[in-house]
């Protein structure tokens, strides 16, 4: 019952962001504009270009990350189908978890796989590659989850976008720090592992924790 | 007996009036202590409290800096037991009181920031480092931006309080991290140097009375500007009912 809702729900969200086609090539568009521009503002020199990789590929999947949020729950808050969440038969904090699970299908999923060209075109070393992978695969869940819980948080607002960010940016620096971190240390040909494992309680706090803050704050602004 | 009459007491605070009124009456009385403490505090630190051997007299500035900075963490503390108690038990005037926090909050945050910077371009020879303790008090600020940013987008301002309510929640995390920070990365600031429970405590004596009477003013200051900014929230919140207009009426 709970799993045939939530993948009713991701069916819907990704075949809603393919129909839109343009709208869900936006992460996309954005990762590339940033890395293009880069070499554009600072200089094309690779020893240089590969120091900031790591952290201009992770702030263009924070940015595209937050795109998005806008929109992540309110056309359904207005056209009534917020409600029938916690009306229908299916926990309300499954169908969250649902469509965080589909933001970040449609926003994270398109850039980690062409990080790789991304972080090439800036010189960053091979080996560092898929740890830079990796670190998106653990981070930009946690990113989602963030992000749903700032855009529950400012729905009942009419201004949300910039609170928006404002919300997200403090709580996603430790992701920003240990995720640069990992890659950073791989490519200077450390271990990244330290880093990594820390990203990855990250993520399990943020699992457990934040889709109960999400649920709590979309029923607040429902009421 | 005696515990019935405390619940039933503590009950009408949740009660706008009552809890106004006894707001009024504390909230002098706190501002007193925090004058007197203050003065103290001040003579001492200024005036009695030897030079540094190797800072001469700018370290001084630590009897500002470190308690805006205990006091910018320990009222994060305080708004989230609000908090806690405003989302279970849903009593409008700890959402207010918690909400009060904030801004308050804030501004220790930023005295703690600014002191820190003015005190660290002789120092260390730069007005800021990207540091984990510096960082993380960073983002306390920006947390206590959020919330009262939050708070003041609602038009329906019971939902806005509830919903930052959360969002004070959520932020608790960063707390642990400011007061590890030192201990869990090398930072160019210095770790703790007191000490309550575990070991002595590094500075020197001589150098101690004003820190604790800083400390007791800064809190003081803090309980009474959070019950000032309450009660002004809450009047201007009931501006329309009879308890305000009654009240209003009778002193002017």
């Amino acid at each position: 019952m709970i799993v045939r809702s939530m993948s009713a729900l991701i069916a819907r969200d990704l075949r809603l962001a393919i129909r839109h086609g343009g709208e869900s090539l936006m992460p996309l568009i954005f990762l590339f504009s940033v890395i293009i521009l880069i070499p554009l503002g600072v200089g094309p020199g690779p020893n240089l270009l590969a120091a900031i990789a790591p952290g201009m590929i992770w702030v263009a999947a924070l940015l595209a990350s937050l795109l998005a949020l806008e929109n992540l729950f309110r056309p359904d808050l207005d056209d009534g189908t917020l409600e029938q969440w916690w009306v229908g038969q299916c926990p309300a904090g499954a169908l969250v978890v649902a469509r965080l699970f589909s933001h970040w299908l449609i926003t994270a999923v398109p850039v980690i796989v062409f990080a790789p060209l991304a972080a090439q075109m800036l010189y960053l070393p091979a080996e560092a590659l898929p740890v830079l992978v990796l670190s998106l695969l653990i981070g930009t869940p946690i990113l989602s989850l963030v992000g749903g819980l700032a855009a529950a948080l400012t729905l009942g607002t009419n201004r949300g976008s910039v609170l928006l960010s404002i919300l997200v940016f403090p709580l996603i620096v430790p992701v920003l720090i240990f995720a640069t971190g990992a890659v950073s240390a791989a490519a200077d040909g450390m271990s990244a592992r330290a880093h990594l494992g820390l990203l990855g309680a990250l993520l399990i706090l943020a699992i457990t924790l934040v889709p109960l803050a999400t649920s709590a704050a979309l029923r607040l602004n429902i009421e | 007996m005696i515990w019935k009459t405390i619940k039933v007491n503590f009950h009408r605070l949740g009660s706008p009036p009552t809890f106004y009124r006894l707001a009024e009456v504390l909230a002098p009385w706190l501002w007193g202590g925090f004058a007197v403490c203050a003065a103290i505090g001040l003579y001492q630190a200024l005036y009695v409290v030897p030079p540094d051997y190797q800072q001469s007299d700018s370290f001084r500035i630590l009897y500002i800096h470190v308690p805006s900075a205990w006091q910018a963490m320990a009222g994060y503390v305080v708004m989230t037991i609000l908090a806690v108690i405003a989302l279970v038990w849903r009593i409008r005037t700890v959402e207010i009181m918690a909400m009060a926090g904030a801004p308050i909050g804030a501004a220790f945050t930023f005295i703690c920031l600014a002191t820190g910077s003015l005190w660290g371009r002789p120092m260390w020879g730069t007005w800021w480092a990207w540091d984990a303790r510096l960082t993380s008090m960073l983002v306390l600020l920006f947390i206590y931006l959020g919330i009262m940013g939050l708070y003041a987008a609602f038009e329906d301002r019971r939902k806005g309080a509830r919903v930052a309510c959360i969002l004070i929640l959520v932020g608790i995390v960063n707390i642990p991290i400011i007061h590890f920070s030192v201990e869990w990365w090398t930072t160019l600031h210095q770790g703790a140097t007191i000490r309550l429970f575990s070991g002595e405590s590094t500075l020197h004596e001589s150098m101690m009375p004003p820190l604790v009477w800083m400390t007791i003013a800064v809190k003081l200051m803090f309980g009474a500007a959070l019950l000032d900014r309450a009660r002004n929230d809450l009047l201007d919140q009931d501006r329309r009912k009879g308890w305000v207009q009654s009240r209003l009426g009778e002193t002017a």
